[in-house]
């Protein structure tokens, strides 16, 4: 064998073990990142009423479901005002921008932003958070028509809390 | 040449094996994607996006799957030095991190439109995406030695050491919250999915079961090939003209060997 | 028929998962098989190199590693 394929054999190999290092660095690093800040994803509506005083300049995420009937768009058109509920604390939530597909009363929803002054919550980002179920229009409209679409928005919010 | 008994063994069953793998592969993959894109509903929320989930979730299933697989059979590589488990490991993971990739490329095509994000560092996203950077570990590390025993003893601690993140990914939505909704299929109570939605499903799942059980053939094959070509240039043979290695790259030089 | 193809207004995220996935397994049982074919044919070399030594070579014989 000569010395430079030698040679070449041992970068490739460096090279290698390089990306292998990385590779676990990196899922070390993703790790740690996950632990520290997105374990907890967001805060429902009773997490942040425990931890007052409420720190107002921190910026953190809430989750929870959009109130029936809370929707409201403000004059200029692009912000909108809804309030957000685990069905025992509220919050409310102001928002300038664009929302998902998926944002409805009475659905899941996770806002990033913080809280002003007033108490209210000034969202940057509006992300629509759905549950598990899948099913047809018409099997919906059946189990709203029976009465047993409240068991299912009951445990959203409650799957919103822990 | 006992080293190669057993997976003569294993050659002799794959060639049974393969053409029922082929037939259930096709089958189950023309139904189901029939049933995916023209015969199942629209979700009565998601619309159309639903589709999405009919490749995303049977991607996620093989790349936790295949993940167990490898890891398993790095252990008995470790453990009882068995060549075959730990050819099964290395042709496994570029199946496994093709599913594992695949998932996370639906799951952002389908939380863009349905979330309103491409991605979010929630506790199911991150661990499955830690599941992609540990098949790629395990596929840089076993290659990174000349010496194939060193690289499958650095690249199955690597497996196993990473199974641990299986059942986070599995679980990350029950113990943490995160934007990712709750299991809707392996579940107490049962699936959350209506029964139309659930065969396209299944029947896809079923089809890329037959696609792993294809490629692990083939790659394992291969493995064993490129094994017996390492024995035979280390016992000197093809050495004196090392274009002989290659003659698909040189075929001249390999006729002159002769 | 072209609802079908709308996919009520989510085409390119539908589709685009459905080629996607066919591209990447496509691509990955290609690369195998591409693979298994050379490696055949390099290892079928090396036999016919292998048989064409062994009279010659009588005082020491291939080891098997």
């Amino acid at each position: 064998m000569s010395l430079s394929r030698a040679k070449s054999r041992k970068r490739q190999r460096l090279y290698l073990i390089g990306a292998a290092l990385l590779a676990a660095a990196g899922a070390a690093a993703l790790g740690l990142t996950a632990f520290r800040d997105s374990v907890v994803f967001f805060f429902s509506p009773t997490e942040l009423a425990e931890q007052s005083p409420m720190d107002t300049g921190r910026r953190l995420r809430i989750g929870g479901l959009v109130e029936e009937g809370s929707l409201q768009k403000l004059d200029n058109g692009s912000t909108v005002t809804f309030t957000v509920t685990d069905l025992q604390h509220d919050v409310q939530v102001s928002y300038t921008g664009i929302l998902p597909d998926l944002f409805r009363e009475g659905q899941g929803v996770v806002a990033e932003g913080h809280m002003n002054p007033k108490g209210q919550f000034v969202a940057q980002e509006v992300l629509a958070k759905h549950d598990e179920n899948y099913m047809p229009r018409e099997v919906a409209d059946a189990l709203k028509k029976s009465g047993h679409w409240e068991e299912i928005e009951k445990k959203n919010a409650k799957n919103m809390r822990n | 040449m006992h080293r190669f008994a057993k997976p003569s063994v294993f050659l002799k069953l794959a060639s049974a094996v393969m053409p029922w793998a082929i037939g259930i592969t096709v089958l189950t993959l023309a139904v189901g994607l029939y049933l995916a894109l023209v015969v199942s509903p629209a979700d009565y929320q998601q619309g159309d996006t639903v589709r999405i989930m009919y490749i995303h979730v049977p991607a996620a299933w093989m790349g936790l799957f295949c993940y167990v697989g490898m890891a398993i059979c790095g252990a008995m590589s470790l453990i009882w030095k068995h060549p075959l488990a730990d050819i099964a490991a290395r042709a496994t993971a570029p199946i496994g991190a093709t599913f594992t990739a695949l998932c996370l490329i639906t799951g952002s095509l389908w939380g863009e439109p349905m979330w309103g994000t491409w991605w979010v560092w929630d506790a199911r996203l991150t661990s499955m995406l830690i599941l992609l950077f540990l098949y790629l570990g395990y596929m840089a590390l076993v290659n990174a030695f000349d010496d194939p025993e060193r690289g499958s003893k650095a690249g199955s601690a690597l497996a196993l050491v990473g199974v641990i993140n299986v059942p986070i990914v599995k679980f990350s939505v029950d113990w943490w919250n995160t934007l990712h909704q709750p299991a809707s299929v392996a579940r107490m109570g049962g699936p959350s999915i209506d029964p139309s939605m659930l065969w396209p499903l299944f029947l896809i799942a079923v089809g890329f079961t037959g696609y792993y059980v294809i490629v692990l053939i083939l790659r394992v094959r291969l493995e064993l090939n490129e094994r017996r070509i390492r024995a035979l240039q280390l016992s000197g043979i093809g050495e004196d003209s090392p274009g002989n290695a290659q003659p698909a790259y040189n075929p001249e030089q390999a006729g002159a060997g002769k | 028929m072209t609802d079908f193809f709308e996919m009520g207004g989510y085409a390119g995220y539908v589709w685009s998962s459905y080629g996607l996935a066919t591209i990447a397994l496509l691509v990955l049982l290609m690369v195998s098989l591409r693979g298994l074919t050379k490696s055949r044919r390099d290892l079928a070399h090396l036999e016919t190199l292998l048989k064409s030594r062994r009279p010659r070579r009588k005082k020491a014989p291939v080891r098997q590693p």
